[in-house]
Parts: C-alpha cells; sequence; structure tokens
C-alpha cells in the first residue's frame, strides 16, 4: 500500500521560522537584552563579534544549502514499494572530491580572519593602558586599581575612550569575568594571572556574568561596568580617593590621604571612613548603624574605606555601596527594602553566600541601611 | 558449507534455564547482553529526561524558587553525566551487543563471559552513581567536574567523592567493553568479509572502540589524581600545594572530545545503515565514509583545547586548535554529503527509521554549524559558556545521537524482539519530538547569544531572558510526551503477536537472513561473505526476496554455558571502589574484602570446570 | 583460561585471547603515558616546594635545615637488571611450556617471579625509606607525581607476579601442557609490557635531572 507522506513532511520545518525569529531578535534593542553579546560597545568585542558575523553568515549559506538539498531529496525522490529498483550508484570520485574542496575553502575562508582576530585579542595593545585587577571570590567581584590605590567590588567604574587592561586571579575556586557588551569571557584561575583588554565607546550601565561553574551560588555571582565620560570618571576616582581611612586626631583630612598613599597599609579590622561628603552627623539612625557596623562585626569581613583597603577580605568593599545599582553580587537591585533584607538574611535572599545571618533586627537593619546608604 | 559436528563435543544439554531472572542474570549471550543494555540504558535515559523537567520547570521563569540551588546544581550535574555515560554509551552498548556479532556472521563475540562482566558493572556503577540521591549528596561540580572547585576545600561533601567513583566504575565497563568488541570486530568475521566489507555500523562502531581504549585511561588518570587530592591529601589540582586546576581541564578534554565522537560514530553507523536500505540503493561512497570516520576520530585526539579557548593559552595554542577544530569539519561535510547522495536518485521508503534518520541529518547539520561558529576563539569568547554551547551540543547529542539511535531502535526492533513497532505511533513520535526537541534547543542559541550563562539555577527578569525560557520548557514537555508516545508503542507492541518476517525491510545486511528474533547460536551456518551489502547480492542473485529462514534446531552447535562469575567479579569491582570512597572513614578492611571478593570472582571465571568459552564454527 | 581451546580460525589469524591482551595493553600504554607526562609536568614544581627532591639538595628556609638529595641509583638499579632479566626468564620459561619441557619452564618461571618479587621488594623498602626521610605523598608535588606513578607502576608488578605465581602452580600440578602455553604466553606479554613500562619510568625518575 503506497504511502503517501505527509504534505508537511518537512524535518526542518520549525526551524526557518525560528533562524527568522532568531535575526529578528538580534536587531532588537539592548534595552529589553542589557547582557546581549551581540550589540559590542568595544574595540575587542567588535573583533569576535566580526568573526561571528562572518561565521554565522557562512553557516546560513552552508545550512540553506544543505537543508535545502535535503528537502529537496524529501520531496523528489519519495518511492513507491513497488518501484523499480533505483540505479545502484557507489560513489562519484568527481563529486566527493569537489565536496570535499569546497568546505576546505570555505573553512579556510574562515580561518583568515580568525586567525588574524586571535592575535590582534591576545596581544594586549600598547599605550596608556589603565591597569585594574579583577579578583574572583565565592560570590562576588573586587576590582582594585593599583594607579590610584583604590579598591571597589561590584561595580567596575571604567572611562570610555581609553584602553582598560584586567590583570585578573581568584582568590579560591576558578571563575569567568563575562561582561558581553564590552567583551568575550576570560577565564579567572587561582594561582595564575589571566588577562582581557578593551576600550568601551559608550556610556552606560552594562551587565555582566561569572561564567565559569563556581558553585551553589554561580548564578548570582553578577557585576555591573559603568562607562562614563573620562572627565566623569576622573571626578568619581577623585571622590573615590576621598574615602580613606579615619585620619588621626587633630589632623587634616589632606594629611591622613597622604599617609596612605605614602604607602602604609592599614592592616586588621578597619575603621570607618570619613568621607568629605558631609555625614549627617545628626541623624541617629546613622550613628546607630556606624556603631551597629562594628557591633554585629560586619567590620571583620567588609572595608569602608577604598583606599589602602587590605587585601583577602572575605567580603566586598563597602566604601561607595551607597551608590551602587545593585547589591549582592550585582543583580538585587540597591533598595532601602532589599538592602534591608540583604542585611538581615543574606541567606534567605543568596543560600550558601558566606554571609551569615547575624541575628539582625528590623530597626537594626534600618540604622545599618542608613549608614551604609550614606557611604556613596 | 557443510555443518560439520566436532565428534569428541558433547551438545551440551539445556545451559541452565531459558526464561526466569537467574536465566537473564547468568547469561552470557551477547543478544540478552544487549537487550539487558537497552532496557537499563533507557531507564537511566528516563531518570536523566526528568531531571531535564525539573531544570526546565525551575528555568521556566525568573528568579524562581521551585528548586534550591543545591538541588538545581545536582539535578543538571546528574542530567548530564546519565544522558552521557548512562543513556547514549550504554544505548549505543546495545547495538554493539546485539547487532556486531550478527552483522559480521558471528555467534557471539569473542568473550561472552566478559561482555556480561561488562553489562553487570554499568548496572552497578549508574546504581551507585544514582545512589547518591539518597544520600542527598548527588554530584554537584558539573559533569566535566573542573578542578579546584572539585577539591575537599571547596566541595568537602561526598557528592565528588560519588562522582569519581561512579565514572571510575563505568570506566571499567567500557574499557572492557571495548576490548571484547575491538577483538570481536578484527577475529570474528564470517570468512571472506574483508575489513572493507564490513557493514558501515560495524566500522564505526569498530572506530568507537578505539576512541574508549585510547580515550578512558587519560580520563582514569585524572579522576586517580582528583582522588588522591580527595582521598589523601595530595595537590595535583590545589594551587597553594603548587598544583594546577588547569591540569584537570587539559587531562579530562584529551578523554572529553574523543568521548564526544564516542557518542556520535555509533549513530553516523546507525543512519549508514538505514539510509541505503530505505533509499533501496547503496552508501554512497563507502569507502570514504570508513576514512573521514577514522580520520575524525585521529583528529578529534588533537583538538582538546578548543574548549579552553577564555583560559588565555595564549595565541599560538588558540591558533593550533582553532585550526584543526575546523579540519574536522572537512570529513565531517564529506559524511552529510556522502548521506545526501545515498538518498539522492533513491527510491525512499518512508518508513518510521527513515523519518529519524533524515531527522537526524538535518538536526545534525545544525549542530555541526553552530560547532563550526565555536571553533574561532575571538568568537567563542561570547559563546563559551553559555546556552549557545548547550544549544549546540543538544544539537549534536540529542539530533544527532539520539535521534540516530531511535533510527536503530525503530529499524531492529522487529530482529531483536521478533515484531515490529506500530509505524503510525512511530510517526507521531518522531513530529513530537522533532517539534518539541527544537522547541526547547533552538531558543538556546539565541537566549545564550542574549547573554544567558549556562549552569545557572535562575536568571534575573531584567534581562530579557523570560520568553525564550518559558517556550524551551514548554519543548521540553513535548520532548516528554513524544517518549511517551514510544513507551505506549513498546507496550502495545510487546502485547501484540511475535510475527514479524527476519527481513521486513529488504535489508542488505547478514542480520536480516536469519528468523526475527535469531535462534540462540544465530546463524545454523556460518555465512560465506561475497562482497558489500551480501543480501542484497544474494537476493540479487536469486532474483527475487528469500524464503522466511527456519530456525533450525541448533544441533550439534555448541554455544558458551551461562555463567555467574562476571556478576560476582563485577561486584567485587563495584566494590572495591565503594569500599575505597568509604576507606578514608571505615578503615581499609573493606577494600581487602572486596579485592577477595573480585579475585574469588575472577579465580572461578578463568577455572570454570567443563566451561567452553567459544563457540563452534559450521 | 578455558579447559578446551579449540584451534577457530579467527580473521586475523591470531588467538583472540592473545589479540586481546595485545589491546589491552595499548590501552594501558596510554595509562603510563598520562601517569609519566604528569610526572614531567609536575617537574617544574620541585624546586620551589618543600623538600626532600630527588637529585637536588634543598635547604629549608625557615630553620636552615639541608635535606639531601633522595635517590638511591645502586638499589633501584639492581631492581631493574633484575626485572629487565626477568623478561629474558620468561621467554626461556616459555620456550620450555611450548616445547613440553616442565622442568626448563618451572625453572626459569621461578626464576621470573624470584626476580619480581625482589623488584616490588625493592619497591616496598625504598617507598618505607623515602617516607622515613620525610618525602610522603602530601609532602611536595615530587612526592605526590613520584608515588602515584611508581605506585602503580608496582600494582601491576605485584598483579603480575600474582598471575605468574598461578601459572608455576598450574605447571607444578602438571596443567600447563605445551598445548595450553598459549596461557603463558599471555602472561609473559603482561609480563614485558610492565617492563618495558619500568624501561621508561627509570630513566625518566631515578636518572635525568
Amino acid at each position: 500500500m503506497h504511502h503517501r507522506p505527509a504534505a508537511a513532511r518537512r524535518p526542518t520545518g520549525p526551524v526557518p521560522l525560528l533562524l527568522l525569529l532568531a535575526l529578528a531578535l538580534t536587531g532588537c534593542g539592548q534595552d529589553r537584552y542589557p547582557q546581549t553579546a551581540l550589540q559590542p560597545l568595544s574595540d575587542f568585542a567588535r573583533i569576535g563579534d566580526h568573526i561571528q558575523d562572518q561565521t554565522f553568515y557562512w553557516a546560513l549559506g552552508v545550512f540553506i544549502l544543505v537543508e535545502g538539498a535535503l528537502l529537496y531529496a524529501i520531496f523528489r525522490f519519495r518511492g513507491r514499494p513497488d518501484d523499480p529498483e533505483p540505479a545502484q550508484i557507489h560513489g562519484n570520485t568527481t563529486i566527493e572530491i569537489i565536496w570535499t574542496l569546497i568546505p576546505a575553502l570555505i573553512l579556510a575562508a574562515i580561518a583568515v580572519p580568525t586567525v588574524k582576530g586571535i592575535f590582534e585579542t591576545g596581544m594586549t595593545p600598547s599605550g596608556q593602558l589603565l591597569k585594574i585587577e579583577v579578583i574572583g571570590h565565592q560570590w562576588w567581584w573586587e576590582f582594585r586599581y593599583p594607579e590610584y590605590n583604590l579598591t571597589t567590588a561590584n561595580e567596575l567604574h571604567i572611562p570610555t575612550g581609553r584602553t582598560v587592561e584586567l590583570l585578573q586571579h581568584s582568590n579560591d575556586v576558578v571563575h569567568s569575568f563575562w561582561p558581553p557588551r564590552i567583551a568575550g569571557k576570560r577565564d579567572v584561575f587561582p594561582g595564575r594571572q589571566t588577562r582581557l583588554w578593551f576600550k568601551a565607546d559608550s556610556a552606560g550601565l552594562f551587565p555582566g556574568q561569572c561564567a565559569e561553574f563556581c558553585g551553589i551560588q554561580h548564578a548570582r555571582m553578577a557585576f555591573q561596568v559603568r562607562a562614563s565620560s573620562p572627565e566623569e570618571f576622573d571626578a568619581w576616582v577623585a571622590h573615590m580617593r576621598t574615602l580613606g581611612p579615619r585620619p588621626a586626631a587633630g589632623a587634616q583630612a589632606g594629611d591622613s590621604l597622604k599617609t596612605a598613599s605614602a604607602g602604609g597599609t592599614v592592616q586588621g579590622p578597619q575603621a570607618p571612613a570619613q568621607a568629605d561628603t558631609a555625614r549627617p552627623a545628626a541623624d541617629p539612625e546613622y550613628a546607630k548603624g556606624e556603631q551597629l557596623f562594628r557591633a554585629k562585626g560586619c567590620i571583620g569581613c567588609h572595608s569602608l574605606q577604598a583606599v589602602d583597603a587590605p587585601h583577602g577580605l572575605i567580603g566586598p568593599n563597602l566604601a561607595n555601596v551607597g551608590a551602587r545599582e545593585y547589591i549582592a553580587a550585582g543583580w538585587l537591585k540597591n533598595t532601602d527594602e532589599n538592602l534591608e533584607h540583604w542585611i538581615r538574611e543574606p541567606q534567605s535572599l543568596k543560600k550558601g553566600v558566606l554571609m551569615p545571618n547575624l541575628g539582625v533586627t528590623a530597626d537594626e537593619a534600618k540604622a545599618l541601611r542608613a549608614y551604609l546608604r550614606a557611604h556613596k | 558449507m557443510a555443518t560439520t559436528v566436532l565428534g569428541h563435543e558433547q551438545t551440551l544439554p539445556a545451559h541452565g534455564a531459558k526464561t526466569g531472572l537467574w536465566s537473564w542474570i547468568t547469561t552470557v549471550d551477547h543478544k540478552r547482553i544487549g537487550i539487558l543494555y537497552g532496557a537499563t540504558a533507557f531507564f537511566f535515559f528516563l531518570l536523566g529526561g526528568l531531571e531535564a523537567l525539573l531544570i526546565r520547570i525551575q528555568l521556566a521563569k525568573p528568579d524562581n524558587n521551585f528548586l534550591s540551588p543545591e538541588a538545581y546544581n545536582q539535578l543538571f550535574t546528574m542530567h548530564g553525566t546519565s544522558m552521557i555515560f548512562l543513556a547514549i554509551m550504554p544505548l549505543s552498548a546495545m547495538f554493539f551487543n546485539f547487532m556486531i556479532p550478527l552483522q559480521i556472521g558471528a555467534r557471539d563475540v569473542a568473550f561472552p563471559r566478559l561482555n556480561a562482566f561488562s553489562y553487570w558493572v554499568f548496572l552497578l556503577g549508574g546504581l551507585y552513581l544514582n545512589v547518591s540521591w539518597l544520600f542527598g549528596a548527588a554530584p554537584d561540580a558539573g559533569w566535566f567536574g573542573y578542578a579546584n572547585l572539585t577539591s575537599k576545600q571547596f566541595s568537602p561533601g561526598l557528592n565528588v567523592d560519588f562522582w569519581v567513583i561512579g565514572l571510575q566504575i563505568l570506566g571499567v565497563s567500557s574499557l572492557a567493553a571495548a576490548v571484547n568488541f575491538f577483538t570481536t570486530v578484527l577475529n570474528l568475521r564470517a570468512p571472506g568479509m574483508r575489513l572493507m566489507w564490513m557493514p558501515i555500523f560495524t566500522w564505526m562502531s569498530f572506530i568507537t572502540q578505539i576512541l574508549l581504549l585510547l580515550a578512558f585511561p587519560v580520563i582514569t588518570v585524572a579522576l586517580i589524581l582528583l582522588m588522591f587530592d580527595r582521598f589523601f591529601g595530595t595537590g595535583f589540582y590545589v594551587p597553594a600545594a603548587g598544583g594546577d586546576p588547569l591540569l584537570w581541564q587539559h587531562l579530562f578534554w584529551i578523554f572529553g572530545h574523543p568521548e564526544v565522537y564516542i557518542l556520535i560514530l555509533p549513530a553516523f553507523g546507525i543512519i549508514s545503515e538505514v539510509l541505503p536500505v530505505f533509499s533501496r540503493k547503496p552508501l554512497f561512497g563507502y569507502a570514504a565514509m570508513v576514512f573521514s570516520g577514522i580520520f575524525i576520530a585521529f583528529l578529534g585526539f588533537g583538538v582538546w583545547s578548543h574548549h579552553m579557548f577564555a583560559t588565555g593559552m595564549g595565541p599560538i595554542a588558540d591558533t593550533y586548535f582553532s585550526l584543526a577544530t575546523m579540519l574536522i569539519a572537512i570529513p565531517t561535510g564529506v559524511k552529510i554529503f556522502n548521506w545526501l547522495g545515498t538518498i539522492w536518485g533513491g527510491s525512499l521508503q518512508y518508513k518510521t527509521p527513515l523519518y529519524f534518520a533524515l531527522g537526524f541529518i538535518a538536526m545534525f547539520i545544525i549542530g555541526g554549524l553552530s560547532g563550526v561558529m565555536h571553533a574561532s576563539p575571538p568568537a567563542d569568547l561570547q559563546q563559551t559558556d553559555t546556552y549557545f554551547i548547550v544549544a549546540h551540543f543538544h544539537y549534536v547529542m540529542f539530533g544527532g545521537s539520539i535521534f540516530g539511535l531511535t533510527a536503530g531502535a525503530y529499524y531492529w526492533w522487529p530482529k531483536i524482539f521478533g515484531r515490529m513497532l506500530d509505524e503510525g505511533l512511530g510517526k507521531l513520535h518522531f513530529w513530537l519530538m522533532l517539534i518539541g526537541f527544537n522547541l526547547t534547543f533552538f531558543p538556546m542559541h539565541i537566549v545564550g547569544l542574549l547573554g544567558m550563562p549556562r549552569r545557572t539555577y535562575t536568571y534575573p527578569a531584567a534581562l530579557g531572558f523570560d520568553t525564550l525560557n518559558l517556550v524551551e520548557t514548554v519543548g521540553a514537555f513535548i520532548l516528554m510526551v513524544a517518549f511517551l508516545v514510544f513507551i505506549y508503542n513498546v507496550i502495545k507492541t510487546t502485547r501484540g503477536p511475535r510475527n514479524a518476517p527476519a527481513d521486513p525491510w529488504n535489508g542488505a545486511t547478514l542480520e536480516w537472513s536469519i528468523p526475527s528474533p535469531p535462534p540462540e547460536w544465530n546463524f545454523g551456518q556460518t555465512p560465506q561473505v561475497h562482497s558489500r551489502d551480501p543480501l542484497w547480492e544474494t537476493k540479487r542473485a536469486r532474483g527475487g526476496p528469500l524464503p522466511e529462514p527456519s530456525p533450525g534446531t541448533g544441533a550439534g552447535i555448541h554455544i558458551p554455558n551461562p555463567s555467574y562469575w562476571p556478576v560476582v567479579s563485577a561486584i567485587g569491582v563495584t566494590a572495591i571502589f565503594a569500599s575505597l570512597m568509604m576507606a578514608h572513614k571505615t578503615g581499609y578492611w573493606g577494600v581487602i574484602v572486596a579485592v577477595s571478593i573480585l579475585f574469588f570472582g575472577l579465580y572461578n571465571w578463568l577455572f570454570e570446570k567443563g566451561y567452553s568459552e567459544f563457540t563452534t564454527e559450521h | 583460561m578455558s579447559d578446551h581451546a579449540p584451534a577457530l580460525e579467527t580473521s586475523t589469524g591470531l588467538d583472540s585471547r592473545k589479540l586481546a591482551i595485545w589491546t589491552f595493553i595499548g590501552s594501558e600504554c596510554l595509562f603510563f603515558a598520562t601517569l609519566i607526562s604528569n610526572y614531567l609536568v609536575h617537574k617544574q614544581q620541585w624546586l620551589t616546594g618543600p623538600g626532600p627532591f630527588p637529585h637536588e639538595v634543598w635547604t629549608d628556609p625557615a630553620t636552615g635545615k639541608v635535606l639531601e638529595p633522595i635517590i638511591e641509583i645502586p638499589l633501584v638499579t639492581v631492581g631493574t637488571a633484575l626485572l629487565l632479566f626477568s623478561s629474558l626468564f620468561i621467554v626461556l620459561a616459555l620456550y620450555g611450556a611450548q616445547k613440553g619441557r616442565r622442568g626448563m619452564l618451572l625453572g626459569w618461571l621461578g626464576a621470573t617471579i624470584l626476580c619480581g618479587l625482589f623488584f616490588v621488594g625493592m619497591q616496598v623498602y625504598e617507598f618505607t625509606h623515602f617516607v622515613h626521610k620525610g618525602l610522603t605523598l602530601q609532602r611536595n608535588m615530587f612526592g605526590a607525581s613520584f608515588f602515584v606513578l611508581t605506585g602503580f607502576h608496582g600494582t601491576h608488578v605485584t598483579i603480575g607476579v600474582i598471575w605468574l605465581i598461578t601459572m608455576f602452580i598450574l605447571a607444578l600440578r602438571k596443567q600447563l601442557p605445551s598445548t595450553r602455553s598459549l596461557n603463558l604466553e599471555i602472561a609473559a606479554l603482561y609480563w614485558h609490557f610492565v617492563d618495558v613500562v619500568w624501561v621508561v619510568i627509570f630513566p625518566v625518575v631515578y636518572l635525568i635531572k
């Protein structure tokens, strides 16, 4: 009995449609897809994106041709059981050579820009680089600016128009630093240094994530890259440099900075920073928060000074936490409510995080939040 | 060839019971062992599928809390580990077991008891891995367990121990089977069957055995070093002790890349059998298919660091591995074109096996093309460790291997079980699987490039991954329905009569010349082979189809006796590894007992009284 | 080692068991190649961590204590020579088995076993000696790599010795006639392999600085 193949006998039916959908989506706004890799905003990211475009179009061409041939054959050569035996062809040397050579040529066409791109991305450009140290921790990111003696966490501030070189290592397991709009990823290892460079061309806030499974909260090890104009970046640096250690009694604020920049690093638990922004000393919540920050032990894991911050602390630097867009490593919106919730019960928001629930009451959380909010 | 009886051999009486649990436990018949592999593997496949469904439920919406992070991390680890080691590999082994001896005209494999041993070790290894769930400590560091997350410091629980030990046990199974099938293919071919006349499935399976033999020792060492780090305090992967996590990555992927060819070559072989039969013309370019398979396998050992482009190996290493990876695309492309050449100009018979074979080609093309996209490091720096990669490997492993294995199941089901699976249900299965598969995995290409990393138990709403993830979850449930249809088909068929003919598809190869299912001794007389596609040649010479073969009595044919020593030895092997895992808590007496069990089993196996392993000729 | 070994025609002409042991040996080559590579990779780290080391003097920076190089070449060379000779002995034993000369078989097989036992004993002594001198698995990367590599090799030798003792007992009980000499040949192939691996390990670990 002749089996009529269904008219819809297209094994690739849904695929072309989805492909078109894909093409449509890639053009769609970066606002809907803030972490997209398809809208590069740096020279480094554009190198990879350009190669990816090329390979994609070759792949698309091959796809259309080969799947097209398959579809054609499926319809053209459908047979009945009582058909005569078709010609028993065992091969065709000429055709086989051709279809071995053509893919080889296509691959050669892809290989040339690939090798070029490998060397371009693999060699750090010369010039006035802004070197930033990236240190991966379970499950947050530390950023250090040796040029300015600054430390911050989870929000990487960079200038546009200047090449940044990231010098990366991990404090514990293997992580991977991935800011898709700005650069492809680079793994972050304990015991060795890896590098990543880029020059961002537009200002904005661009999310990124850890991209190497690193334990229970790998999914919540995000960060933000804040790119701003060179002037704004310099202003930020200047501001951050005021977030130093507490000056000695009677000294000017400027003196303490000189002491710090003379190279003395402060070890051990830190005194809270004295920023030059006016602390609302009259605000009782602030004072209560300041006291709780020590009493609850926060000070053992977190530093509040951006300048001369100690190395190897378990928790992120909080010198400018009040101003960050997100907390808990780049994914939780930095609202008062969220910050208080985090302070009270980090385990309920990010189970397994190294910050324990410290038995902070709702009122205490309010005070601590006010205190931290003032650290911008 | 006349049937000769070796005068001094007695035809041994019924070799133990033919039915019942004990006959299955002591069987050394490659056909029964094949069925055991298939049933066990399918069970683990369903388990892996359940793990996937749970993952998809969690990812259906952002910031979901259906699963805790620990549960999720265990589920994705076990899903990957199960699908690779407990599903695809043993499903391939089902076909190696059942079909290789039949395709080469042999009565059994070279070492039937070793064959049984391999199965029991596989079963025990799979159970061992999954027993970890009962301890609430299923492996949770990913299927490729990167150091130094797997060190004692960062994974203090039993999870990684279960993973290391489970994989070591499974390695023993694979290695034993590889020695067995390698020897079988080389040594037990019917007279006249030269290597270049072997069925292409046997060829691809033969190459797979070589890959197993060469790749598994490397992961064995990698796991031994990890075991020593975790149990005995060495520092091979511990930076503070002078070790290097990157060593693990190299060792693992030197195994891991050949492993993916181990996973796909058998499916390549199956497709290369199905397409000619259902196009009614020979495989296009048989020699090219053989040599491209060999080339892929050989080259597959030289590309491992394409999994490591993000580690900063430097431009020279990156360039070498990138170019080598692109090179592999060439023989792979050759195969795809040869398959097209096979169906081109044919008379396509649209039965279920052909549907799955064509689906395989369509899906594998996509998987192969995304693979070429990864071959370029600057582009791969965005793609690696994202859902773009997850899409790629599911297209080749599911769209490739699973579609291929399913084609094999429908194709060879009548030979194995004597029943034809229902065609209507088979086609429904196909469409549901094709649609469900593409709905689940195609969007992953997109969502990966939109910034979604892999192995994340959740994602925030603000990143725009929601809709695509929901679509993927819907697709996964459609896949579930597809497999329910298959299960229903199997049950319905099994309840029906066992009336499949010997040669339902007009096959080309020797397995179709004997009854469905075959008698215990396979061939009444050892076939003489005069060409490739021997059965087509015979039918052509005869001018038409062959009469239904009679099963025969098997008189004068000696079959290897059943034996329980393989089971005992398998228990010994598992016990050694299990007691090693517990040794640093309970002391080493357990290991000594386990070694004794193994020696006891092996000794009795080797000196089994009155045992003759080998089947008689003719 | 079945009771009957019917002369089956095989497609290659090789007995399947012989083909199988060669295949297994091929796989084991990769196993030892990986272990040896691992050892070579960690050679770099010798001079940074705590001693003792194979060929170097090491001074503890904290205490000023000086540790001598730990390897004792003479003993290991004797063990190596005996292992190499044992390969010759087993060839002679196999010849005896194939010719049905039971006395020759027993004599040379016994000699092989004695060499194997000496080698294993030498390794046990060496390991114990090293541990007493402060080199353990955990001490430094050299210790870890050394013990894992030579330990696994030693395990393979031990299994070989047990195998050969079993063959010896079979021969004693007249259960190893010339028709079953293949069984000894297979054991001999394994034994040669274990020897060849040592031929690589010995210079790599003990001789090359």
